[in-house]
């Protein structure tokens, strides 16, 4: 029931989504059919081109057309490969997915400590630390962290294989079940491929933790300052509670619900940083494939691309929603 | 005078501030007089000089044109901030008014004010902005536009909160019985009021967009080659960073760090100036 409410609360915001896409694909100026048709296309052919798309009805109607294509998984055909967009967005997901979600691991493990040491000792040199990193941390282009990185690690100190793809050329990709290279190789029981690739991850995943460190860190030094200095910590202290108890059980449960808020803009951070560092490390995910369509001009998968990811935003806000009511209670007795 | 001496104490007080400042000067004396700067011709090539090492002709060195990075970087300066200057600018006129008519009126405004803005906000907004640049085309109007749009949603939630809590405040009551026109209220009262809380904002998102601007063209959108812009330098020397010809991409790239870097500061001693309570 819960479940059935939040994602009614999920409703408009993917169609906001949907319709946003809709009328990047087709309302805005420059004509899809002349370009489909080509440069050297007569306007006769043009014309029928755009017959061919529907583009040559009302907008509505046109925008009932996409809902259907939607429907049947159809985000159109890339031009430059020729495949269909979903098909080859899916087969890249699993990479974008494994290294989006290490460096979200990272980020937290790292993160998260930090902000509560720097929280228990204001002034101190972990609090000084803490703030340096949250607001060097945001400040930091993924793209040039990531460069720096492969200059230290595998340039200078050449411990690091070379910044390109999931696996260096003498491994070759572990048996297909998740698409996740790390968990495939486990179950292959493939540890040279699994070592192979856990080197290839280790720096593009610490790009990314890098810079989504900065606000998760900020965030849990803030509530748990907060929640240390509140009037349940003092009666929790005054009752004789063990100092541990009182840091991890009263507090750091009650600091927590906003660094889980705050996770959401992390993954709007992490999605979009995704595509740099993709790029940068040459890395085979659903990002540097947006990123080739949108230098060869071919829009179908860069539409498909913004959709894919703005839904499964939309879907990580709902999961965090839900955890954020397993967490805390009180807000499934509001809800 | 009073402000004058309040900024002067927290300048002193915090000279990381102070320094912040001393950087955002420097950053715009190179936006403003940049050509004029720079030792060399940006767009010169000198292929005897190509891929050199910083040295004292060359601070920063060559790239593999042989051209000189250190004017580069100067030169880029205005293009840089122009686009970030002018997006911020976008955001914050067309948010604050926004925001300002949904947290005043109310009403149905209010709802498809806070429906479009929470539609941007369900988008991870690089990769919108990806979308929108791919969808008007690949310039550098576009990418103003595009990181205007993705800032749009913080300037007009702002302004709504606050323009929503002094919609009955004393000094709206008494604009309002001297006979002053709504649209005069909102402009005249209300914007002036809600100003500094809203500079803050501009300092702190015009790093952000300085950061989304580059990471755009950093993967080939708006700004084209030969133009020196720091994102395109970035992606121009990676390259040669596995080659170990790191100052090709590393002395844009620390530039642009720091100009994010002073604006985040200048962001936070501002909010120092403007509400004490909230330093942190």
């Amino acid at each position: 029931m819960l479940l059935l409410r939040r994602l009614a609360t999920a409703l408009p915001s993917i169609a906001g989504v949907i319709i946003v896409t809709f009328l990047l694909t087709r309302a805005l100026p420059g004509d899809p059919a002349a370009y489909f048709a080509g440069p050297a296309a007569t306007t006769q052919a043009i014309d029928e081109i755009r017959h061919q798309l529907g583009l040559d009805r009302s907008l509505p109607v046109q925008f009932l057309d996409y809902l259907g294509q939607l429907a049947r998984g159809d985000l159109g055909t890339s031009l430059s490969t020729g495949q269909p967009v979903l098909a080859e967005l899916l087969t890249r997901l699993p990479a974008s997915a494994e290294l989006t979600l290490l460096g979200l691991v990272l980020s937290v493990v790292i993160a998260v400590p930090l902000g509560i040491a720097a929280a228990m000792r204001p002034g101190a040199p972990v609090d000084h630390f803490c703030r340096v990193v949250t607001t060097a941390g945001v400040s930091l282009p993924t793209f040039f962290t990531g460069l720096l990185l492969v200059y230290v690690f595998y340039y200078l100190m050449g411990i690091a294989p070379a910044p390109l793809g999931r696996l260096d050329v003498f491994s070759s990709a572990p048996p297909h079940w998740t698409g996740f290279y790390l968990i495939d190789s486990l179950l292959a029981r493939d540890l040279p491929t699994f070592g192979a690739a856990l080197a290839q991850l280790v720096l593009p995943a610490a790009t990314l933790a890098i810079f989504s460190l900065a606000p998760l860190a900020r965030i849990t030094r803030a509530s748990m300052l907060a929640a240390l200095g509140s009037e349940f910590v003092r009666t929790a202290r005054a009752s004789g509670l063990s100092r541990r108890r009182i840091v991890y059980v009263y507090a750091f449960r009650n600091a927590v619900l906003p660094v889980i808020t705050t996770l959401g803009m992390v993954f709007s951070f992490l999605l979009g940083a995704n595509v740099l560092v993709e790029k940068v490390f040459a890395w085979p995910g659903v990002g540097s494939y947006a990123v080739e369509a949108l230098i060869a001009s071919d829009y179908a998968p860069v539409q498909g691309f913004v959709l894919t990811m703005a839904l499964l935003y939309v879907l990580l806000n709902l999961g965090i929603d839900l955890v954020y009511g397993l967490v805390d209670p009180r807000v499934r007795l509001e809800a | 005078m009073n402000t004058l001496r309040h900024a002067r104490y927290v300048l002193g007080e915090n000279p990381v501030t102070a320094l912040a400042f001393a950087g955002f000067f420097v950053l715009v004396l190179c936006a403003v007089f940049g050509p004029a700067l720079a030792p060399y011709d940006p767009l010169a090539s000198d292929t005897a000089q190509a891929l050199t090492g910083p040295s004292a002709a060359h601070w920063f060195g060559t790239d593999q044109l042989g051209r000189d990075i250190f004017s580069r970087i100067v030169v880029a300066a205005r293009l840089d901030l122009g686009i970030a200057v002018f997006s911020v600018a976008l955001a914050f006129g067309v948010g604050a008014l926004l925001g300002l008519a949904a947290g005043y009126y109310g009403g149905w405004i209010d709802r498809v004010v806070g429906r479009s803005v929470d539609t941007i906000m369900a988008f991870p907004l690089f990769v919108l902005a990806m979308g929108i640049v791919a969808a008007l085309g690949n310039s550098v109007a576009n990418i103003v536009f595009a990181t205007a749009i993705i800032n749009l949603p913080i300037y007009a939630r702002l302004a709504r909160a606050e323009a929503n809590v002094r919609r009955h405040a004393g000094f709206v009551e008494a604009a309002r019985l001297c006979g002053n026109s709504e649209a005069r209220i909102v402009l005249a009262q209300l914007l002036p009021n809600i100003m500094p809380l809203m500079m803050v904002q501009v300092s702190l998102t015009l790093g952000y967009a300085i950061l989304n601007a580059a990471g755009l063209s950093f993967i080939g959108l708006g700004v084209r080659p030969p133009t020196p812009e720091w994102g395109i330098m970035v992606a121009e020397g990676a390259s040669f960073i596995v080659s170990g010809e790191w100052w090709v991409a590393f002395f844009p790239g620390i530039v642009l760090m720091a100009a994010v870097f002073c604006f985040n500061l200048m962001g936070d001693g501002l909010r120092d100036m403007v509400d004490p309570r909230r330093r942190t």
